[in-house]
């Protein structure tokens, strides 16, 4: 357990023409520290211990538990029945209990605020995970046992990227007119947003498909599928979390989208996407009206998109090393 | 490469089928029945009802509609509007605005983006790249409607800088502020992949070589650097092309846009089917040659990518 004394330093003789640069020295001392009975990290735990030191990490964690508590326990924030509307208070401005002011239709605009995050929250979450299983299945599928398989595979994939979300939205919408819900908007966005997934499952298992893990891991005797199950999908994972948490904050604004041309959720649910539809009437004389509801919905996405940019950073060796 | 082309262009095929039949079938089940909507309140007598379900192929089944409908396509006939105006006509009206707004948009987020997206990549973890990575999830994070509310209220009403509204008057000046909301979001991912990119390059090793044997840092930037990086921003924006086009509905309604999302809204809420069916079909197409070009630039940008099998 001896340290080194000090490591040779750049010092140049005055004999010597060039310099030679220092070499990596690593102590004695440093190698006798490590601890080899101990298990390797895995990739998720050194994700976590290099999450842990982000500021963007805690400050995205903190917007997204807040967004989500207010969506599941709106009356825990608000008093006041967002549906309780007062027309003498139209457009009014912020006074005592109603801090937020009033809308066209005199409801109290912070109520609405929170009880509209369940809806965006609900949508959001519904669908990244509707669209993260249907992805992975058919990307990995595709990836893992290509041929003319992975072939037809990816033509349906190219046919649902082809047919722009908006309009496929629009068309399967107007099909269920007569019930709208959360769960019909979960739908549409979800069976025409899972070619995105798809593209990157496929590549992250093709790429890891020949590694010597894989090999292994048949040699032992496991089946085609079990290793797909067991091994590839779990070491293809990190790049399909991090485009689903980004995709997670373009689907509530895809929401907001639908809300907004009328074909979304039903005018009788509160929604912030319905709201900044009603308010953008009102905009040259209430500016207000329009501020809050927008101004919750970013802030929401950016939580959950600024997350995705934390995990994907710790999760990517070589951006983490800069 | 001819017979990479061949090959590319002869799995579009399928695609092409398979899009227009799964839009087709959408259209379909619609509920409602458009030939009683025309009536309206005073309804229409059975026998007119029956005529025009035997002169839109109505009154066939799914697939023989479908197959009546590609036969058309495939002899230049695009079908004909419930107010008698043929499609191609309607086509002919929408997609050149259309296709002018999203070449706008796209030229905007390409320059735009790529530009800060170079220099904050360079400048990683400097002042400029920390501003221009909030503007960036910012400009995400804000639905586009509400960018182009706000943009029309402020630049258009307030300061009276850019024309308020598009309607019959197309020109370069009224299409800049749709272009630039229409771009907007995909101006933001451009900045970000561009960013991402060319921060990695930097430190990549055919860098350091080009630094080494002395070339300038202007040049090592532009032609090592920044080519390099272009790859992965290239793909996105081929696949954005279609994707501007097709999401043009928004943009287009708040700027009184006569184009493709507007005729396409229309046309789905009156259950039109050849309509919906020909303009998706030509986004569809816009799309897969969009990407084929891609395709094929990445030849131009890399010369370890060839196409010669």
């Amino acid at each position: 357990m001896t340290t080194d004394p000090t490591p040779p330093g750049p010092v140049a003789r005055p004999d010597q023409e060039h310099q030679v640069a220092p070499p990596d020295v690593v102590t004695l001392g440093e190698v006798d520290a490590v601890d080899e009975t101990e298990a390797p990290a895995s990739l998720w735990v050194e994700a976590w211990r290099e999450l842990r030191r982000r500021v963007l990490f805690w400050v995205s964690a903190a917007i997204i538990v807040l967004v989500v508590l207010v969506a599941l326990f709106p009356g825990l924030f608000a008093r006041q029945d967002p549906r309780y509307c007062v027309l003498t208070r139209s457009l009014g401005g912020p006074e005592a209990g109603h801090p937020f002011g009033f809308d066209f239709q005199g409801c109290d605009i912070y109520a609405r605020t929170i009880f509209g995050a369940q809806a965006s929250v609900t949508v959001g979450v519904l669908t990244t995970l509707l669209v993260a299983i249907l992805g992975t299945a058919v990307g990995a599928l595709a990836g893992f046992y290509g041929g003319w398989f992975d072939t037809v595979l990816s033509r349906v994939t190219d046919i649902f990227f082809a047919v722009p979300l908006v309009l496929a939205a629009v068309m399967v919408m107007s099909i269920f007119r007569a019930n709208r819900n959360v769960l019909t908007v979960v739908l549409v966005l979800g069976v025409f947003g899972w070619p995105q997934i798809a593209r990157i499952a496929r590549g992250a298992v093709m790429g890891v498909k020949n590694a010597d893990f894989v090999t292994a891991a048949r040699s032992l005797g496991a089946s085609r599928f079990a290793t797909l199950v067991r091994h590839l999908i779990p070491n293809a994972l990190a790049p399909i979390i991090v485009t689903a948490t980004v995709a997670l904050g373009t689907f509530i604004v895809a929401e907001a989208t639908l809300s907004f041309l009328g074909i979304g959720l039903p005018s009788t649910t509160v929604s912030w996407g319905g709201d900044i539809s009603t308010a953008q009437g009102q905009l040259r004389v209430a500016p207000h009206v329009l501020f809050y509801p927008a101004g919750a919905l970013a802030l929401t996405v950016l939580g959950f998109i600024m997350m995705g940019d934390a995990v994907r950073d710790a999760l990517d060796p070589k951006a983490r090393k800069r | 490469m001819v017979r990479y082309l061949g090959r590319r262009l002869l799995q579009a095929v399928p695609v092409f089928f398979g899009a227009t039949l799964l839009i087709y079938f959408m259209v379909f089940a619609l509920p409602g029945d458009p030939v009683l909507a025309l009536g309206g309140d005073r309804g229409i007598s059975d026998a007119l009802a029956a005529q025009l379900r035997e002169q839109y192929n109505l009154d066939k089944p799914f697939i023989v509609q479908y197959l009546l409908y590609l036969q058309g396509i495939l002899t230049g006939d695009f079908g004909t509007t419930f107010a008698g105006r043929p499609v191609g006509e309607l086509i002919a009206s929408a997609f050149p605005v259309t296709f002018q707004l999203a070449l706008m948009a796209l030229a905007f987020e390409a320059i735009l983006g790529i530009g800060a997206g170079l220099v904050a990549g360079l400048r990683k973890g400097k002042l400029f790249d920390a501003t221009v990575l909030v503007v960036s999830l910012l400009v995400i994070a804000v639905p586009t409607f509400v960018i182009g509310f706000v943009l029309q209220f402020v630049v258009g009403v307030r300061w009276g800088w850019l024309p308020v509204t598009v309607g019959s008057n197309v020109s370069f000046t009224s299409l800049l502020m749709p272009a630039m909301v229409l771009g907007a979001v995909s101006f933001a991912y451009v900045l970000r992949l561009t960013r991402t990119s060319v921060a990695e390059n930097l430190s990549a090793d055919f860098v350091r070589t080009a630094t080494a044997k002395g070339l300038s840092r202007r040049r090592v930037v532009n032609v090592h650097v920044l080519r390099n990086s272009l790859i992965p921003v290239i793909t996105f924006l081929g696949a954005d092309l279609g994707a501007l086009m097709g999401g043009a509905i928004v943009t287009e309604g708040i700027f009184n846009i006569h184009g493709v999302g507007g005729t396409l809204f229309a046309a789905i809420r009156q259950g039109h089917a050849p309509t919906v069916v020909s303009f998706t079909t030509i986004l569809v197409i816009v799309y897969i040659l969009a990407n084929l070009l891609v395709d094929l630039l990445y030849a131009a940008l890399d010369p370890r990518i060839r196409y010669d099998d």
